[in-house]
């Protein structure tokens, strides 16, 4: 199962830096959701996954699961929706200030 | 008496909430921002002292006993990293009001301002890498808000860069800290950093180690991951530019500071020297990015780089005075940094525009903003007695002890340059004739000189006053050196 859910997380980091290196802003941000979505992934498989074990040691349990990566998953999915959020709202409005959503014409010119 | 390492989230993160009711009331904004930073000033300053007489402060939140719970960890660095931030801050929020923000300020713009402080001090006083993540997230979005304020053609198009490189390493910074956790089993920095010991760093510890490098030297522009920094840090109001250039680098440098003191500190032929190639290479290309441009904000922007370069060498020589030489100087760029942004946004404010080439003769109408200006100059480049002579006096002491020869002739070659590149500033733009054939009109700015001279006031005494500021540097370097007093302070068993 571990090995599924790395593979998992390497598909997802794969096709996140794909889209990214793309000119296009609007497959830059699914890029970059893909990324957390991956970095999450990844997470949980760290933790180490068991399957039908509670949550918390007490007397007379002697396997359990991790509850830590769980913890860590949620702030991370949190912090990344209200990113993801922003990201999108910033991009239209880049887009429709700059009359343009290619990262090569977003680049800029010195001293201005 | 462990509460008190709660006021510095909480207090600034009261007055965010608080600051969004009165929004729209902008006179009514601006007294409760001096009130709140004011107070947060005091409550910083009482911390440092109670840390510097008593020791460290931990606090186990909800009574969670140390590697399980979540822990705030207030040592002498983090507490006299938290005055520092305090200071800047207030004089920021003394300044703002002056700084010609407009419309902008009834954008939120002092609910964001606390946000930011909330998440810079929490990031210095978190005891526990996935808090870290977490309050870097917290300043990053308050920073985003900043940055963007306004919405600006120019601006919505650097932010957005700005935004993704973040975001990027900021999810490196997650698969890290879950390469960590698969491990050594725990997020805990102290409990990592025993667990790093037991087995002295073998194995995927070192990959690790430099993943997290990678992120913390994103976040505080590194060579050659500095790319993004100049352009962003100008565009937004320069009360903005001068929070940032005053905190958000130097959080990350900070956390190399911590992370490679504490944790990985087994390989040091591997990590530490390539650390002080990587200081050198900032530094050199920093200054030369000051020197190409004309533009007095991308001057002091690209000035950010060689400064944090100057930092990440007194870890990489790693010794006591290594070290302290990183810790005088990381607190005394960041109120000089704070004192250029500062400075630079009056003069633009003044001369109505960045371009160097287009300004002349200024010193005939603001003789006490030149001078200001020459003297910052003298700080930054470390003109003895003032504060960065004795930052890289101890800086260079720790690469010769150390018998790193070609770093301290680059220390000493770019301190010049870096001389010259604010010089230029005051040699065009405040020396030369008054320009009789358009007559400039007089601004009155005592509201955006006084935080400033005050700030500067605070620097230059960092300098005079170094025989009483050195015990206390040199106690943290010594602390440092040693992480077992840090992993005790927090595991106490």
């Amino acid at each position: 199962m571990e090995i599924m859910t790395s593979i998992l997380a390497g598909i997802l980091f794969a096709t996140a830096i794909y889209n990214i290196l793309q000119k296009q802003l609007l497959r830059i941000v699914i890029g970059t959701t893909l990324l957390t979505h991956g970095a999450h992934v990844f997470i949980f498989t760290m933790g180490g996954l068991k399957t039908g074990q509670p949550p918390v040691l007490t007397d007379g349990v002697s396997e359990y699961t991790d509850p830590l990566p769980q913890a860590l998953i949620l702030t991370s999915i949190v912090i990344s929706f209200g990113v993801t959020s922003l990201l999108l709202v910033l991009a239209y409005r880049t887009t429709k200030e700059n009359n343009t959503d290619d990262m090569e014409q977003l680049r800029g010119e010195d001293n201005e | 008496m462990s509460n008190l390492a709660v006021l510095p989230i909480i207090i600034p993160l009261t007055a965010a909430i608080i600051l969004i009711f009165f929004n729209s009331k902008v006179k009514i904004s601006r007294g409760l921002t001096k009130v709140f930073s004011l107070i947060s000033l005091g409550a910083s300053g009482y911390i440092f002292w109670y840390v510097v007489e008593n020791g460290s402060i931990i606090l186990e939140t909800g009574a969670w006993a140390a590697p399980y719970g979540i822990i705030l960890v207030v040592d002498t660095l983090a507490a006299v990293l938290l005055l520092t931030t305090n200071i800047i801050t207030t004089a920021c929020a003394f300044y703002a009001p002056h700084a010609g923000l407009g419309d902008k300020e009834r954008f939120y713009f002092y609910p964001f301002f606390f946000f930011l402080i909330t998440g810079v001090s929490g990031a210095f006083i978190t005891g526990d890498l996935f808090n870290l993540f977490v309050f870097f997230e917290v300043l990053l979005m308050a920073s985003y808000a900043l940055i963007v304020l306004g919405g600006g053609k120019v601006q919505l198009r650097e932010s957005l860069k700005y935004l993704l490189i973040n975001l990027f390493s900021s999810m490196l910074f997650v698969t890290a800290v879950a390469f960590l956790y698969g491990v050594v089993g725990t997020v805990n920095m102290a409990h990592i950093a025993e667990r790093v010991q037991e087995v002295d760093q073998q194995g995927i510890l070192t990959t690790v180690g430099i993943l997290l490098f990678f992120v913390f030297a994103t976040k505080a522009a590194l060579f050659p991951l500095y790319y993004w920094l100049p352009k962003s840090y100008i565009v937004p109001n320069p009360v903005i530019s001068a929070l940032f250039g005053a905190l958000l680098t130097k959080v990350g440098v900070y956390s190399i500071l911590r992370v490679f003191s504490l944790i990985f500190i087994h390989k040091i032929d591997l990590t530490h020297e390539v650390f002080i190639w990587i200081a050198g290479l900032s530094m050199i290309f920093g200054v030369i990015g000051a020197l190409s441009t004309n533009n007095i904000k991308l001057i002091v922007a690209y000035n950010i780089i060689p400064a944090i370069g100057f930092i990440l060498m007194g870890i990489g020589v790693f010794n006591a005075d290594g070290l302290s030489g990183s810790i005088y100087y990381l607190v005394h760029d960041m109120i000089i940094k704070s004192v250029l942004f500062l400075l630079v946004g009056a003069i633009v404010y003044i001369a109505g525009t960045s371009d160097l080439r287009k300004m002349s003769g200024l010193i005939h109408y603001y003789p006490l903003l030149g001078w200001l200006l020459f003297i910052a100059a003298f700080v930054l480049a470390g003109i003895p007695p003032f504060s960065g002579f004795i930052g890289k006096l101890l800086l260079l002491r720790g690469a010769f002890a150390s018998g790193e020869i070609i770093i301290a002739i680059i220390t000493l070659a770019t301190s010049l340059l870096i001389l010259y590149s604010i010089m230029k500033i005051f040699i065009k733009g405040f020396w030369g004739s008054k320009d009789e054939s358009t007559t400039l009109e007089i601004k009155p700015t005592k509201g955006l000189i006084t935080p400033i001279a005050i700030l500067l006031a605070i620097s230059v005494v960092l300098g005079i006053g170094a025989e009483f500021f050195y015990p206390i540097v040199d106690s943290i370097a010594t602390n440092l050196i040693d992480p077992q007093i840090y992993i005790d302070s927090v595991l106490k068993e």
